[in-house]
């Protein structure tokens, strides 16, 4: 029975993302494109040549943090809709350790990237402080934690950080996640280091999640409060560390895009979405530390893809599309589920 | 002789298990049928399957003589099988009316509902099986009792003419339990057919006219009730003869080991619910706190286990001042504890039974190194306990979930025993099991008492508390009012005592009687 539900685990993302393809060719083909094209075209962005596959991975890389900061806090029995805020102010705080301090890339570059992921655990321990202390559910406070986060930001770099700009300058090269090597590879991409980094933070969650006392603690409390507090857990210490270590990962997404990508942090004037963008991942990845990867592999893909697809003539709000109906399939996986039961007892 | 319904040489099978095998239940026309099995037999499937939520492998199911097909609810309801399930399925916000009527709305003008209408209907059928219950009282102001009478007028509404009751009893209050047999009876006597799911033998003595057993999947026979008796029942369910009495050698008792003093706790409401209560429990001895529910023993107990502070006095353990301390150091200063609810706060349900062993000592050696958890140890350690306490699970890595009320419990009493604690608490540890684990249970808590281990024992059932403890402490309003031995009181002098009669009141009108 177990090995059928794995099976079965792994079947319904992979039958969600080729139907969502096949409606995706649908929806090109009514509205007078060519699906092949587009999908060629889709490849082509995404693979083409080394820059592109650079510029995929570069993607990939703060949509794997997101969805394990998510994946996280859904696993200890939390929905933490903060990401987005959370990534917001660990972008500002690597930038700012990045700007401001002076030391040698040993010392810079690691104080920069904790303090990323310090911000954003401090931005996860507010709504789990709220949430432990007084009951006040953590989807309404980490969505107005996401604005905070986002003005405050922008107030800070327009006031604190430039003299009325909207974008600060470069980081010094010695917090920069940025490589020589990688980018020569692959033809002057912005592929950094970060994606190591996030590799390293999926197996730091499996270990915590699955191999520590700390994971059995946090996932008992998740599962049943009552039963923890009788086995002489801390329930309240268990709510805000898994807020914590979830703001982290996310933290470490700004970094990446701080510390990587960018150099600097601009105003924004809307949401970066890579904190929405990681509970679609997490969703598909089924909140599991690899399932994550592959399902930021296909996220980022799929997004950096659709900027190849206007030269077939398919405007790139169809990835778009696609994305929101593998979603639905995969939220909807009991009617997959259901068709693969039934197929399974007719084989027989 | 017509039966109303038949069910012969049922088979259902499950990947790995048979979980019934050539059961035949034969059900006449106005009888009260009684389900006889241990928790896991096969019971509630059997059921399933005549209510259309499981396809048998083989044999068949006769309405009246003729052969059916249930392969949905719908089908079962419309052939006049209803089915009293033990969880309510009520919309609380609604009233009685309107509950009833959900999903068969007798409909007025344009596509109203004409609630009045069905609001007299519902009044003539309650009035007719004497179920006195009001048709315009919201479900949430009406008591566990009222709501049962909810469903049970549910099926009736329906057109039902045989109901299935699952354990009905399970939740309900003496009292309670008196009427639902009255209105059992009236409902057979207006030429209803019941099947009653059970393993409370006093019910099937008391209500039923034949008994069907099953053991472990099998359908062992049927019975004539009057020709029978609650021993024959209880050794055909289980298997082998089954002790009622339970066999001790007097107690020996020591040194104090919990003693508490001139405590009072507060529930959340502020209000104290334990007020100025003393207590002491000796090594080597079972004190069972005897008590109508609702007079501070669970404030009691979460104030020893830490699980809520006290508003003054004091507790000691071992001489030890456990006071307001936190539940894990409570717990380790020597206290073992099976929780009133099992499913609350006994268990992590969505873990395996096995990680649910090391609850309280996963963060120790040699479970877990620096933090890093230790899987084979604590999986061994499961394996050990689960042979040890008999609890039947396909394996240690089975969700606690999937488990059975009475292995569920074994493993509680495994995990709790098997820490060597100086002081075991056990409340209402056999609440909704059957005999044979009601059995073990106590036999493991006198052993527990005979190494020299202080047990105290919370429950709002007078035999357990007359069979297990050496030495009752009767408590009412948040006091200890009395102690007394059970071998010099009887059930008359203990109810008056749980009522607030002082022990010279108790005594004489007791010795009158």
């Amino acid at each position: 029975m177990t090995s059928n539900n794995r099976l079965f685990g792994i079947l319904v993302p992979i039958i969600s993302v080729l139907l969502g393809l096949i409606v995706g060719a649908f929806i090109m083909v009514i509205s007078g494109h060519n699906p092949i094209e587009g999908y060629i075209a889709l490849w082509n962005g995404a693979f083409y040549d080394a820059f592109t596959i650079g510029e995929t991975i570069r993607r990939i890389t703060p949509l794997i943090l997101t969805g394990l900061a998510i994946a996280f806090a859904f696993r200890t029995g939390l929905f933490n809709i903060g990401a987005e805020g959370q990534v917001i102010v660990g972008w500002l705080a690597a930038v700012w350790i990045g700007l401001v301090v002076d030391a040698p890339m040993i010392i810079h570059l690691p104080l920069a990237v904790l303090a990323g992921a310090l911000a954003g655990g401090l931005w996860g321990f507010i709504p789990g402080l709220l949430k432990a202390k007084l009951g006040v559910h953590e989807v309404i406070v980490t969505i107005m934690m996401n604005y905070i986060a986002m003005f405050v930001s922008n107030e800070i770099v327009r006031s604190v950080l430039t003299d009325h700009n909207t974008s600060t300058e470069k980081i010094a090269a010695t917090a920069s996640l940025g490589s020589e090597w990688l980018q020569a590879l692959t033809f002057y991409s912005r592929l950094h280091y970060g994606i190591l980094i996030a590799l390293f933070a999926a197996v730091v969650m499996w270990f915590i999640i699955d191999r520590t006392t700390v994971g059995y603690e946090l996932k008992a409390v998740g599962f049943n409060r009552h039963a923890s507090k009788y086995a002489g857990m801390n329930v309240s210490k268990n709510i805000i560390l898994s807020m914590v270590i979830s703001g982290a990962f996310a933290g470490l997404a700004g970094v990446m895009e701080g510390l990587g990508t960018y150099g600097n942090v601009s105003v924004i004037s809307g949401f970066t979405n890579l904190g929405f963008d990681g509970i679609a991942v997490a969703l598909l990845g089924a909140n599991n530390p690899l399932g994550v990867i592959l399902a930021a592999i296909l996220f980022g893909v799929l997004k950096e893809g659709a900027g190849e697809m206007p030269s077939a003539g398919v405007p790139t709000e169809l990835v778009d599309i696609i994305i929101a109906i593998i979603i639905f399939f995969v939220a909807s996986s009991y009617i997959i589920r259901w068709a693969l039961t039934r197929f399974k007892k007719e084989g027989k | 002789m017509e039966y109303v319904i038949e069910m012969l040489n049922i088979r259902k099978e499950f990947p790995g298990i048979v979980a019934n095998d050539n059961i035949t239940v034969q059900l006449k026309k106005g009888e009260i049928h009684a389900l006889l099995g241990e928790n896991g037999a096969g019971k509630s499937t059997l059921m399933n399957v005549l209510f259309g939520l499981y396809q048998p492998e083989a044999g068949e199911i006769r309405v009246k003589g003729e052969k059916v097909n249930i392969t949905n609810p719908n089908i079962a309801n419309d052939l006049g099988i209803g089915m009293v399930h033990q969880h309510f399925m009520l919309v609380e916000p609604f009233t009685v009316t309107q509950n009833i009527i959900l999903g068969s709305e007798p409909k007025g003008a344009f596509g109203s509902i004409n609630i009045k209408k069905a609001e007299k209907e519902i009044q003539e059928i309650s009035d007719r099986y004497g179920l006195k219950v009001d048709p315009t009282a919201k479900i949430s102001e009406i008591s566990v009792g009222m709501q049962q009478r909810v469903e049970i007028l549910k099926t009736l509404y329906r057109g039902a003419e045989v109901l299935i009751f699952d354990e009905p009893t399970a939740v309900l209050t003496p009292q309670e339990i008196h009427e639902l047999m009255d209105i059992m009876r009236s409902l057979v006597r207006e030429g209803k057919s019941i099947i009653l799911i059970t393993h409370k033998l006093k019910e099937i003595m008391e209500v039923c006219d034949r008994c069907t057993v099953i053991r472990k999947g099998q359908g062992i026979g049927t019975v004539e009730v009057k020709d029978s008796n609650p021993d024959e029942l209880a050794s055909l369910m289980v298997g082998r003869e089954v002790n009622f009495k339970t066999e001790k050698k007097p107690a020996n008792p020591k040194e104090v080991v919990l003693h508490i003093e001139n405590l009072f706790v507060q529930d959340a409401r502020k209000v104290d619910l334990v007020k100025g209560l003393n207590l002491d429990v000796r090594a080597g001895e079972i004190v069972g706190i005897a008590g109508v529910d609702g007079n501070g023993q669970s404030e009691l107990i979460e104030a020893i286990t830490g699980l809520t502070k006290s508003r003054s006095g004091k507790i000691t353990l071992k001489e030890k001042n456990i006071t307001n301390m936190s539940p894990r150091n409570v717990t380790k200063s020597g206290l073992g504890h099976i929780p009133q609810d099992r499913h609350k706060y006994g268990l992590v349900l969505d873990y395996p039974i096995g990680a649910n062993m090391v609850l309280q000592t996963y963060y120790q050696k040699p479970y877990s190194k620096v933090s890093v958890l230790n899987y084979k140890e604590i999986y061994d350690k499961a394996k050990e306990l689960i042979k040890e306490y008999d609890v039947r699970t396909p394996s240690e890595f089975t969700p606690a979930r999937a488990l059975s009320g009475g292995n569920q419990q074994k493993a509680i009493i495994g995990r709790e025993i098997d820490r060597s604690p100086e002081l075991l608490i056990a409340a209402q540890p056999t609440r909704g099991l059957d005999v044979g684990a009601i059995e073990f249970i106590h036999s493991k808590l006198i052993e527990e008492r005979d190494k020299g281990r202080a047990v105290l024992l919370v429950s709002f059932e007078l035999d357990e508390i007359m069979n297990v403890s050496d030495r009752i402490a009767v408590m009412f309003d948040g006091k200890i009012v009395a102690n007394v031995k059970p071998e010099e009181t009887n059930e008359q002098e203990l109810g008056l005592l749980m009522a607030g009669s002082t022990i010279n009141e108790a005594g004489d009108s007791s010795d009158v009687k």
